[in-house]
């Protein structure tokens, strides 16, 4: 099993889910988070005062999958959380080590 | 038997016929009965003008809430509620006395305490007229709660704002204003303009605040060791502007209730307000769009409230073109002004100092200078002499109360309890519980239902302060 974490622009969310939807995963986890990379922030102005905003707000999706469908899911955020300019995200990919359902206490496979 | 009956009938109806004083109206009557239309038309607007103004303290709460922290606003919240309700009590048993009693020496009343010159039966005009008093009491007290705004301890909070309602801010306008019922004050004596109260409101508040901030002290993280100047970010703007434009709708209730008389002389206060807000708003954008490069919101609806407090002095005898220059004015003053208490390191989160202190005093200035009767050295002299009678009055004796407050009850938070947030260190409440992860018995924002993703909060939050707020 793999666990898949997808830091994406918050906009594109739908799209991503629509995108996963298409090729049969249904289910996801997201938060939302901040962050930057070669992003950079922007400067903001309150009263008069110059600020400087160096986390930007992103949309973080969690989903586990199988090897086998692994390369397509990422095919499938890349294509849809794309726009081309710089702060569309990352994609981690890790080994996951079990999995289980609450409800029922099915595991491994059955339980994704 | 009927006829008995019919007959006691017929005479019951007559008598009561002839006791209802059926007379034809004689001249006298129908003078007095014209004048009795003035004076119902001078209540009603008297108190209508004072509910408009009893509104402005819900101008002011949103005002505050908007411009400062989400986890300061119950405490915000429960500033201002006390404000006007201690405040209501302290100018009910003292304050009114004070500043409208039959005053001997012209610096203080000392009769009308607890309101006894009403009594059953006898002449109301005092209760309207303590009525529109009260509220505009209430608005000096709680100009003071936004510049010391979100680190202020609540005890020592409410120790000042019954003092501000009971002494200083009655003692003052006793001074300017004690004619208007059973005073006299030395100052009016000597032809002191200031018709709704810009220095008597909004200079007292103003100064009071000033004062408040200096024994304070900056907030957490405010300024820098190195001289920089950290926004703290108000957390609610729509809030912020909701609170401008009510107390623009309540001054229409402060300057042309200020006549306490049904006349058409408010029609030319009421233009003269619209007008100078209208150009504090408009200049102090344009101040801001050219000293900063883009139209900034907050110093936009400080220079509407800058040029409502200009025009508060000088609304009944300017003309609508100076009221229009005088609000203009304030929408520079007030931008500059702002800028320059950041820069000596005195921490407003509203602007209370520069909105009502600064413009207060402005304002009283401009009373003389526009005077439509004409102006004078004696008329701009004796304006500044109330200008600065009212800072060497009410800044030092704040200063010293909140010294005062400060060694025995305490005047700030520690910071610990600065970081945490008023709402909870204070009143061990949270103003927006909805808007956090919460994980008690399914409060919070995964509550509703459960299963219905979409429409609600994603499941998953991990940050729990909206994206803009805290330190």
């Amino acid at each position: 099993m793999k666990k898949i974490e997808a830091v994406i622009k918050p906009f594109k969310l739908d799209e991503v889910k629509d995108g996963l939807s298409k090729i049969g995963v249904n289910g996801m986890t997201i938060s939302e988070v901040k962050g930057f990379g070669r992003q950079h922030g922007h400067k903001e102005l309150y009263r008069g005062a110059e600020y400087q905003v160096d986390f930007v707000p992103k949309i973080k999706i969690g989903i586990v999958t199988d090897e086998k469908t692994t390369t397509q899911v990422v095919d499938v955020i890349m294509d849809a959380a794309k726009t081309g300019k710089i702060g569309d995200g990352k994609i981690f990919i890790s080994n996951l080590e079990e999995t289980i359902r609450i409800r029922t206490g099915e595991t491994g496979q059955d339980a994704i | 038997m009927k006829t008995i009956i019919i007959t006691a009938l017929i005479s019951l109806f007559s008598i009561s016929y002839a006791l209802a004083g059926d007379e034809p109206p004689t001249i006298e009557s129908n003078k007095t009965a014209i004048e009795m239309v003035q004076t119902h038309a001078d209540y009603l607007w008297t108190l209508v003008a004072a509910a408009l103004v009893f509104f402005m303290q819900a101008g002011f709460a949103m005002v505050e809430a908007g411009f400062t922290r989400a986890k300061n606003a119950v405490n915000i919240m429960m500033k201002n509620l006390m404000d006007f309700s201690a405040g209501t009590l302290a100018f009910w048993a003292i304050g009114f006395g004070i500043m409208f009693g039959a005053s001997g020496t012209g610096w203080f009343g000392t009769s009308g305490f607890f309101l006894s010159d009403f009594t059953a039966g006898g002449d109301p005009w005092v209760l309207a007229f303590w009525m529109f008093q009260v509220v505009f009491c209430a608005t000096a007290a709680t100009i003071v709660s936004g510049a010391m705004a979100e680190r202020t301890k609540f005890s020592g909070y409410l120790i000042y704002s019954v003092i501000i309602s009971a002494v200083v801010y009655p003692v003052f306008g006793s001074w300017a204003w004690g004619s208007l019922f059973n005073g006299s004050g030395w100052l009016e004596g000597l032809g002191f303009i200031d018709f709704a109260g810009s220095t008597v409101v909004h200079s007292v508040g103003g100064w009071a605040a000033l004062a408040g901030t200096l024994v304070l002290g900056p907030r957490l993280g405010k300024y820098t060791k190195n001289g920089k100047i950290k926004p703290i970010l108000g957390h609610n703007l729509p809030l912020a502007a909701l609170g401008v434009f009510i107390l623009w709708l309540g001054w229409f209730g402060f300057n042309p209730g200020s006549t306490t008389a049904a006349s058409t002389d408010i029609a030319m206060i009421f233009v003269n307000t619209n007008l100078a807000a209208a150009a504090g708003a408009v200049v102090a954008m344009y101040t801001s769009w050219i000293k900063f490069g883009k139209p900034e919101v907050g110093m936009s609806l400080n220079g509407a409230l800058a040029g409502l407090v200009a025009i508060t002095a000088p609304c009944a005898n300017v003309s609508p073109l100076s009221a229009v220059i005088i609000g203009a004015v304030a929408g520079v003053l007030v931008v500059v002004s702002v800028l320059f208490f950041d820069k000596i390191r005195i921490d407003d989160p509203v602007g209370a100092i520069s909105v009502h202190g600064v413009n207060g005093a402005w304002g009283t200035l401009a009373a003389g200078i526009f005077n439509m009767g004409g102006t004078s050295l004696k008329i701009i002299g004796v304006q500044a002499l109330g200008i600065a009678a009212c800072f060497l009055w009410v800044f030092p004796v704040a200063f010293v109360m909140f010294k005062l407050i400060d060694k025995t009850v305490g005047l700030r938070v520690s910071p610990e309890e600065e970081m945490e947030g008023l709402d909870f260190t204070e009143h061990a409440g949270n103003a927006y519980p909805d808007f956090e992860v919460s994980t008690y018995r399914g409060i919070g924002a995964s509550s509703s239902g459960g299963g219905n993703g979409y429409s609600e909060a994603p499941s998953g939050i991990i940050s729990t302060e909206p994206l803009k707020s805290t330190s």
